[in-house]
């Protein structure tokens, strides 16, 4: 399988690597760990004319805490989140999650933000980050906008990313010490891709009480408030707050989000 | 060759090779076609299978997904590289006792793999085991047998550092 002559250019620089993505004579796009494009482009499901690779962007592999919030550059491995060398303001869902992403071979590479920016429906960080309230840092040809995670996923593989823009960083806020959190994939293998997801967290200090479904084949489906964890998440109640997702319109399917949003939230209760 | 061919400096196996390499082309093919080293196996070409799993920088990384020019200024080691290596001479002598592998098409990535998991998870349990490798697939042995070579090896090295 070989993917299109496509061209490749690896700037040292954010700025330069911005240049090269405003071009319009050829068709351009953003790279980091290609563990997401490498397949499509094998595959030949994305023939770009030019790839520009912003890992050697030394501040996209940054980490640093800014008050109450960690920020997490673009071009920071699953396998670096994994192993843990930052100050974990999460109580533990950036280490856990991020072990749990395909495979070592697969973490050692793949980055967070190639992953949002991915933007498949079953992708961890896609639907994580969406129940810690996140920010998306995106820089472009216009400077620097943020944006929360509940508007940056537009659906499946389609973001708020404008032509010409990248991710630049991700703001994640801190839990307070009262935090709990919960994560269930239903996967046919370990490793594979999610069929559903259930990422939950509560976090009273913050008055926060929200479940995210995830892998609907379509956005995350974000439901704040105690009305799950209040009726032991049923398939009727789950059904209602999907209402309008493409998992509400299968039955199976919608067992399998139950499931998964129910066992989430059972290692909150628990 | 590719009109885009692109000049890379890098380390294969511990001998610096420069290259001109047309960018589409993945460091798997790089490595069998150019530097002949058919070590690594080429399986599913899109991330899923493991056979071509080889280090970069000394952590394994997929080779059919990552592209050689992405590797300017790298160090890869295949698993020809891990001729002398002493972990890697533990596992195939573990691997050939337990029945780890019948035709050997996956055993390059597996040793690979399985040498990053004795490294990192001295302390793995069996589930452990089976978790951390289900990144490489092998249609001949069911598993088992790759499973307790890696056994044999962590539990001989724990022996011996106790």
């Amino acid at each position: 399988m070989k993917a299109v002559d496509f061209d490749y250019a690896q700037p040292a620089t954010l700025d330069a690597a911005l240049e090269l993505l405003a071009r319009e004579d050829v068709m351009v796009r953003p790279v980091a760990g290609s563990q997401s494009l490498g397949p499509m482009l094998n595959l030949r499901l994305a023939q770009p004319e030019l790839l520009v690779d912003i890992t050697r962007i030394a501040e996209l592999r940054t980490i640093r805490q800014e008050g109450d919030r960690l920020v997490i550059g673009a071009c920071v491995t699953h396998a670096r989140l994994e192993d843990g060398d930052y100050p974990d303001v999460t109580r533990g869902v950036l280490p856990s999650v991020a072990a749990v992403i395909a495979y070592r071979a697969v973490r050692n590479r793949g980055t967070i933000g190639g992953s949002l920016a991915h933007a498949d429906p079953a992708a961890d960080w896609v639907n994580v980050l969406t129940a810690l309230g996140a920010d998306v840092v995106i820089a472009g040809p216009g400077g620097r906008r943020s944006v929360p995670m509940t508007d940056f996923i537009l659906g499946v593989f389609e973001t708020a990313l404008q032509p010409g823009e990248i991710v630049a960083e991700i703001q994640v806020p801190a839990l307070s010490d009262r935090a709990r959190w919960g994560y269930y994939k239903v996967c046919r293998k370990t490793g594979e891709f999610s069929h559903a997801t259930g990422a939950v967290l509560v976090d009273p200090a913050r008055g926060v009480q929200r479940c995210v479904a995830g892998a609907t084949s379509g956005k995350p489906v974000v439901i704040d408030g105690p009305a799950l964890f209040a009726d032991g998440c049923t398939e009727a109640a789950l059904a209602a707050h999907l209402d309008g997702s493409p998992a509400a319109d299968d039955p199976i399917a919608l067992r399998t989000h139950t499931v998964a949003l129910k066992r989430a939230i059972a290692q909150v209760m628990s | 060759m590719s009109a885009h061919a692109k000049t890379i400096s890098l380390t294969v196996n511990g001998t610096r090779v420069e290259a001109s390499v047309p960018p589409r082309q993945h460091l798997g093919d790089f490595l069998r076609e150019r530097e002949l080293l058919t070590g690594t196996h080429l399986g599913c070409e899109h991330g899923v299978c493991g056979a071509c799993t080889i280090l970069i920088d000394g952590e394994p990384a997929r080779s059919c997904i990552t592209y050689a020019v992405a590797c300017d200024g790298r160090s890869v080691t295949t698993v020809e590289g891990l001729d002398d290596d002493p972990l890697a001479a533990e596992l195939r002598e573990a691997f050939s006792a337990e029945h780890g592998l019948q035709c050997g098409f996956c055993t390059p990535g597996m040793l690979v793999a399985a040498r990053d998991v004795v490294l990192r998870r001295p302390d793995a349990d069996n589930p452990a085991i089976r978790t951390a490798m289900s990144g490489n697939l092998c249609r001949c042995t069911g598993y088992v047998g790759i499973v307790n070579a890696i056994r044999r090896v962590i539990d001989a090295r724990n022996t011996n550092a106790g």
